[in-house]
């Protein structure tokens, strides 16, 4: 089945929310779809509470302004696995083969977490920061549960604060970087603290213990996770904890931008000042351009919208605020940078891709991702290397290989589609 | 509306919050999602379906991301 839009907006988080309503606040039909079964990305992820704090009042405000919009279809469960020709995506939606046509293309496909391997990371119960708190907010009970939160970012304070208030006892958080870059960060993020709400967290933090320079390094258990061993450089110490949150800041998802042929400059897309990639009609916002959180998403969400829906006026009177909002990415990304020390955090035999089983004895071997992938299938699997690449890319600073379709496993039949691919390519390029 | 639904895990009935997704069930249960190839038990991770690590057999269906599908009265879950 094939459906045309004016816009295709890929990945509903904030970024593709503000894009969505934006352009279809200026005419235009637009497709908004995402991965997830609703939407909201990463940040508004779960059911819609009555809390009063800012994200949950900004997550209301965007919701009911995208329900409102009758111009705009959302599609969930929905993932765009391949470009099907020019104008074109290739999506799959509960096992089907989705084709969508566009004049413009917005990609707002947010972040994932790093996840650095160490002893004992596959353990059930060793889960992303982030992730744990993804699974809380899908209904995992974690009440009176001990859990050790650990990694970078700020989001650790967050997942910390959130699953103090679901009733976990949260024995501890355990930040990579030092006090002394946190300071400095804290002290310049002052006045603009709406941001990763830094300040609201502390009050709930208080009784959390925060350890700076401090960072896990095994997971133990025999099925699960019993306990965590810490270390702050100097020494090491173990805690008895039921789950592990632990993620090392975040990585843009970049794959259906290389596909595209987008150009990206390390590792983030590139983009002018009205969020256009290198390719004309295609627009990309949020955090594929550049780690900043949840308000530099919506503004750049907002231009990118806006500027695909020809109001370039109106895209320009949001310029000056994204401006101001990505010098905190810059901020982040020295502020969380990770120390050298970690790359010593995998032992000989621990698995460092998760999908086949391969150590790091075997991928450290060589000298770099095309050999190790060939040789050891590291990188093979179904999640086609997003956890270990990543992880080589800190760890060896190995450059990540070509992206080739599809960016994500699919059923044979979505992948062949109603026509045989090359036959559907050339209908497609002749229809244009 | 009721607040919980029922699906049974590798045959075990189960009762879960409405809205709850299948990995979520899983780790209810105790269950890991899959063993993986050295015959590891392995469990969510990620939560947001990129790792792969939650796949579990959803009504039949083969190497589903259970992080990404919601459960629904009557579902079946088998483990890999
Ligand atoms: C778990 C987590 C918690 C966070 N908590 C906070 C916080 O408390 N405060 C804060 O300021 N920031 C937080 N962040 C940072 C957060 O990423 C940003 O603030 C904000 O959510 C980014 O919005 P976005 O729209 O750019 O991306 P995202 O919210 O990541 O949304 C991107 C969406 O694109 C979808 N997608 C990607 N590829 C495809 C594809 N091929 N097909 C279909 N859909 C696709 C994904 O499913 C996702 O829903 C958090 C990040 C994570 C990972
Ligand atoms: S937990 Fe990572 S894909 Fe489901």
């Amino acid at each position: 089945m094939t459906r045309s839009f004016d816009i295709v907006v890929v990945g509903a988080g904030p970024a593709g929310i503000a894009a969505a309503c934006a352009a279809a606040e200026h005419g235009q039909r637009v497709a908004l779809l995402d991965d997830n079964p609703a939407p909201g990305g990463q940040i508004w992820r779960g059911p819609r509470t009555a809390h009063r704090d800012a994200v949950s009042r900004a997550k209301e405000r965007w919701l009911h302004r995208l329900q409102q919009n009758a111009a705009i279809t959302s599609l969930h469960g929905c993932r765009v696995f391949d470009v099907a020709g020019d104008g074109l995506l290739a999506a799959e939606q509960n096992g089907q083969r989705v084709e969508l046509r566009y004049s413009k293309l917005i990609l707002a496909t947010g972040a994932r977490e790093l996840f650095l391997p160490f002893p004992g990371w596959t353990l059930p119960g060793v889960y992303g920061a982030g992730g744990l708190q993804a699974m809380v907010k899908a209904g995992l009970p974690v009440r009176d549960q001990h859990v050790v939160v650990s990694g970078s970012g700020p989001l650790l304070l967050a997942v910390a604060a959130y699953l103090r208030e679901a009733g976990a006892r949260v024995a501890a958080v355990c930040e990579q970087a030092s006090w002394s870059r946190l300071l400095r960060f804290g002290a310049s993020i002052a006045p603009t603290s709406r941001l990763w709400q830094a300040a609201g967290y502390r009050w709930r933090t208080r009784s959390i213990s925060f350890r700076a320079s401090c960072w896990p390094v095994a997971a133990h258990g025999s099925k699960k996770l019993e306990a965590v061993t810490l270390s702050n450089g100097v020494r090491q110490w173990t805690v008895t904890c039921d789950l592990l949150a632990c993620g090392f800041h975040l990585v843009p998802n970049t794959e259906l931008a290389s596909l595209l042929g987008c150009a990206l400059q390390q590792g983030f897309v590139t983009v002018d000042a009205l969020q256009q990639t290198s390719i004309a009609n295609v627009f990309c916002a949020g955090e594929p351009t550049g780690i900043g959180g949840l308000e530099l998403s919506l503004a750049e969400g907002e231009v990118a919208g806006l500027a695909a829906a020809g109001a370039i006026h109106a895209a320009q009177t949001h310029v000056p605020r994204r401006d101001r909002l990505r010098s905190f990415a810059a901020q982040l990304a020295t502020t969380f940078a990770l120390r050298p020390k970690l790359r010593s955090l995998p032992e000989a035999d621990t698995i460092v891709c998760r999908c086949e089983d391969v150590p790091w004895r075997t991928v450290s071997q060589y000298t770099g991702w095309r050999t190790a992938k060939l040789q050891t299938r590291c990188g093979m699997g179904p999640c086609q290397g997003r956890i270990c690449g990543s992880a080589l890319n800190f760890l060896l600073e190995w450059t990540p290989d070509s992206v080739r379709p599809p960016i994500f496993p699919v059923s044979i039949a979505s992948l062949a589609g109603p026509t045989a691919p090359a036959q559907a390519e050339r209908s497609a390029i002749q229809e244009n | 509306m009721t607040d919980t639904v029922r699906l049974t895990v590798n045959g075990r009935t189960l009762a879960v919050p409405t809205g709850a997704t299948v990995a979520v069930a899983l780790a209810i249960a105790g269950d890991a999602c899959r063993t993986s190839v050295s015959g590891e038990p392995r469990a969510a991770l990620c939560a947001m379906g990129i790792c792969f690590e939650c796949r579990a057999v959803v009504d039949g269906a083969l190497h589903q991301r259970t992080c990404q599908i919601v459960c629904r009265d009557g579902m079946e879950v088998r483990t890999e």
